[in-house]
């Protein structure tokens, strides 16, 4: 599987793609430090960033890459390898160059700004924890589709679906029980819908560190105590972990079963 | 024997592809498998490959069943009908990398040579022509030492000079004992080389044989029309 | 003004009494081991306008009762402890003066407020560099007036509402300055109660359970300069007519019903350089009218502002909004206020014509913030993209909220 993963990486690393989105949290970084000059508000504002678009990229890009190289995989099949250490180092390998193009890409502009100096270090820290795991799962997502999927625009369609979902839907569903069932206890609800939504979990994780005025004062009992403590930040870490292993076992599981 | 297949069932949706298909191939000849569109040619070498997972039946490679195996694709080599090669890296690099996931001895220098790839070994495959890409990937099947060889459609892109390096590379390995597996739609390449035909439709063997017992059981003496009576007369396969 | 004259009279009744001590008052010194051991005797003997002496020890004394002019200095903080049994200091007389006591264990009780000091309608008084512990209420003014509560420390260890009291309270009470105190861990740090023109200024106040500073049906007071930081509600300002308020810091109140500051019922006050800085919600406004809200910080709020019910002809203007979830919350969909010349951290328009102010005007309010006025759960929803998109579709066409609420002339860099 390291094998795959490194040639995948190799081959990731030097695309054209790979490059757009490195300069592209390049740039982004250095627009907002250089040009706000205020590190807090810079994190508040990647964070937007990253809940959207890292979902978004991590989801076409795993789509792309697994139909583009459907006939690269197909000679892999036919060389003594394991099916699944084929998948895995693919997947590994795209996960791994888009983790890296963000955190190279979000890390240089931050650390030339002084980062290590401001106490925005964790928030920043998590940051970038929260986009790799969101790149992870949302590329594993992706693969699973696209390994279920023949018809590439299908696929496509699918991918683009789920993080649709995934990023608006899911929170106009869960706005629109919240506002019918007012009536009852709903502390128990929300920490299970955000645990159930990776975008929305990461969000809030990110939130605590930020906006942890307007969260914790206003929510009931239960979201407080949870998330207020660091038992809730190392169970939402694990879901966020979970989340991250779910598509690599459907991967794995579908990967087995399929024919090419 | 060297593949040894029984009675196995392949089903695509709701299309029947392989309808208990069962196949014996011994050592040192050149097997063509040929058949209409459709009629499970690529099914069946794609599950000799394991890159298909039958339904039902048995398929055993040089005696060893490949069920949930992976290692015995060491034994084989195979060349894919469509080379589509990540684009990114070089033909160096690829050679390289085959070698280095097959991780077996490998003589591709006098293969390069032989289709005078040298140039080329430091371009981009996304660079390369058609032709030069299945230059590439003759080198990538030929440049280890496997018992078994798979090719499925080698001829496409090739001009007259790289076909005759092929025919002789192919001729090279038969004499060295291996088994050699070729789908094409070329019967005059098939009819050069083959030494059996395999007739599959509508997802069984309909006729395996040599060239000659082809043109006795069809009463013609012109290998294409031959192939071409196959689907009209009555007779089913009968083993030689 | 006032606060001037306020001053030079205290001055000069310092002066007196510094003059009437030297030309006939007695000083008696009290410790454990001499003559005068106790402090409740040695009152009983002084004459009006006596100096008493505390010596460094313990005096395990109650209901020490002050009925005359006096001063009582601790020197090397004494510990007067009351052993839990009732009140400590109880001041009956005009011109009494306590000076650097270290008082401890006042007892609780549910029938009755005990003090650590009370102060019962008497005038002219002082308190000062006092330090109160384990209390139940620390310094209680009573129907008195011109007095002054300086630089004394009061920390309590309350843990429920219903047995603990309150570190410096005023009850009709008038003209009393408070000034420069450290108040934390009791119910309300400073609470006023149908007291006027009073002024606190320079006071800290924090930990405590309920609010930091408290005022109810108390007219004309300043406050200034104090500090107010994670209180459980913050301050509350309800039933008050005519106070100043500026100079303040509101700081870390956090918490369901968590407020920087809760305005009630509150007519024509002042609300000026103050900072208000992450706290659940900034200013909670209700039913109150014509307020000046001018050159304020707002900083990391949850909410900066929210308005409830009717609150008319109130005007903001050259406030700071900086990163807050939300800026304005309103519950309703009439506006009869004025938003002017603020700047606002989330502001996304231009500048043309170069002016310092923004082309376009800023709408404060979310369509989000009247979701979560509705549903509060909804604020677990807060930054998501759905929620970003329908505030954007109610900001282009307001439905919900006021559409007249809109700061015509946002500034386009932040006030310094």
């Amino acid at each position: 599987m390291l094998k795959i993963l490194k040639y995948s990486f190799y081959d990731l690393i030097r695309s054209r793609w790979s490059y757009v989105y490195f300069l592209f949290y390049l740039t982004l970084g250095f627009v907002l430090l250089f040009l706000n000059n205020d590190v807090s508000k810079a994190v508040i504002t990647l964070m937007n960033v990253i809940i959207v678009l890292i979902p978004l990229i991590g989801t076409i890009f795993g789509v792309m890459y697994y139909y583009n190289s459907r006939e690269f995989t197909e000679l892999l099949l036919a060389q003594p390898i394991k099916r699944s250490s084929i998948f895995m180092g693919q997947y590994f390998g795209v996960a791994g160059s888009l983790t890296l193009s963000l955190v190279l890409g979000l890390g240089i502009p931050f650390v030339l700004y002084g980062l290590l100096r401001s106490n925005a270090i964790f928030d920043f820290s998590l940051l970038l924890v929260t986009g790799a795991f969101l790149t992870f799962i949302f590329v594993g997502l992706s693969f699973v589709i696209a390994i279920s999927n023949e018809n590439k625009i299908k696929g496509f369609g699918y991918a683009v679906l789920l993080w649709l979902f995934l990023a608006v839907v899911y929170d106009g569903l869960f706005l629109m029980s919240l506002i019918v069932f007012e009536e009852y206890p709903l502390d128990t609800f929300s920490l299970v819908a955000t645990m159930l939504n990776p975008i929305d979990l990461s969000r809030i994780l990110i939130l605590l560190k930020l906006d942890i005025s307007a969260l914790l004062g206003y929510t009931g009992a239960i979201f407080k105590k949870f998330f207020g403590t660091d038992l809730g930040f190392l169970v939402s870490m694990a879901v966020l972990f979970l989340w991250t292993v779910l598509p690599i076992l459907g991967l794995r599981h579908k990967a087995k079963r399929k024919d090419f | 024997m060297t593949i040894e297949i029984n009675n196995l069932y392949k089903k695509f949706g709701k299309n029947q592809v392989l309808k208990g298909v069962d196949l014996n191939i011994g050592k040192g000849h050149i097997y063509a498998v040929l058949g209409p569109n459709g009629s499970g040619k690529t099914t069946l070498i794609k599950s000799i490959l394991g890159m298909v997972i039958p339904d039902k039946g048995d398929i055993s490679i040089l005696e060893k069943s490949i069920k949930k195996d992976w290692r015995y694709r060491k034994q084989i080599n195979y060349l894919p009908q469509i080379a589509n090669f990540p684009p990114n890296i070089k033909v160096k690099e690829l050679l390289h990398m085959i070698k280095d996931l097959r991780n077996s001895p490998s003589e591709e220098e006098t293969l390069i040579a032989l289709f005078g790839l040298e140039p080329f070994l430091s371009k981009k495959l996304s660079t390369l022509s058609g032709g030069t890409k299945q230059k590439v990937n003759i080198v990538l099947t030929f440049m280890f030492d496997s018992p078994l060889i798979i090719l499925d459609e080698p001829t496409t892109g090739l001009d007259p000079k790289a076909l005759i390096c092929l025919k002789g590379l192919i001729l090279n390995e038969k004499a060295k004992g291996k088994t050699i597996l070729i789908t094409s739609h070329i019967m005059q390449f098939v009819e050069e080389m083959a030494d059996e035909v395999l007739y599959l439709l509508e997802g069984e063997i309909y006729f395996k044989g040599t060239i000659g017992q082809l043109m006795e059981q069809t009463g013609q003496h012109d290998f294409e029309h031959a192939i071409a009576a196959l689907t009209t007369t009555e007779s089913h396969a009968e083993n030689s | 003004m006032r606060t001037d004259t306020q001053h030079n009279a205290f001055m000069l009744v310092c002066i007196l009494l510094v003059l009437t001590q030297t030309v006939m008052a007695k000083t008696w010194t009290v410790c454990t081991s001499c003559e005068h051991s106790s402090i409740k005797g040695t009152i009983e003997r002084a004459e009006a306008h006596d100096t008493l002496l505390v010596q460094k020890g313990t005096y395990r004394e109650y209901e020490i009762l002050v009925d005359k002019p006096l001063y009582i200095k601790g020197i090397g903080y004494p510990i007067v402890d009351g052993e839990k049994k009732g009140e400590i200091f109880q001041v009956r007389s005009d011109h009494v003066t306590l000076d650097g006591l270290f008082i401890i264990n006042v007892g609780v009780s549910y029938t009755k407020d005990n003090a650590a000091i009370r102060v019962i309608q008497s005038k002219d008084f002082l308190i000062q560099n006092m330090v109160l512990e384990q209390l139940f209420f620390g310094i209680y003014l009573e129907k008195s007036s011109h007095g002054k509560v300086y630089h004394n420390r009061i920390i309590g260890e309350a843990v429920d509402e219903y047995n603990s009291g309150n570190g410096i309270q005023l009850w009709y009470s008038s003209d009393i300055e408070v000034r420069k105190n450290h108040v934390q861990g009791t119910r309300d740090g400073i609470y006023l109660e149908f007291s006027d023109q009073i002024t606190i200024t320079g006071n800290t106040s924090m930990d405590n359970l309920r609010y930091g500073l408290h005022f109810m049906f108390s007219n004309h007071d300043v406050y200034t300069h104090n500090t107010f930081e994670n209180n459980g509600a913050g301050v509350a300002v309800m039933f008050s007519k005519f106070i100043t308020m500026k100079n303040n810091t509101f700081r870390k109140n956090w918490g369901t019903a968590a407020y920087g500051m809760l305005l009630k019922e509150i007519n024509d006050a002042e609300i000026s350089n103050n900072t208000f800085e992450e706290n659940t919600i900034g200013i909670n406004i209700e039913g109150s009218n014509r307020i000046d809200y001018t050159d304020n910080d707002f900083i990391g709020n949850g909410w900066a502002i929210r308005v409830i019910g009717a609150c008319y002809t109130n005007t903001f203007k050259g406030n700071n909004f900086l990163y807050n979830s939300f800026d304005i919350s309103y519950n309703s969909k009439l506006n009869d206020n004025i938003f002017e010349s603020n700047y606002w951290s989330s502001y996304t328009g231009y500048d043309l014509d170069r002016n310092g102010i923004g082309d376009v005007p800023y709408r404060p309010v979310k369509l989000f913030s009247y979701v979560v006025n509705r549903t509060p759960e909804t604020i677990v929803l807060l930054r998501s993209l759905f929620m970003d998109i329908i505030d954007f579709s109610e900001r282009v066409s307001p439905v919900f909220t006021p559409d007249n609420l809109q700061d015509a002339q946002p500034l386009m860099k932040i006030r310094p």
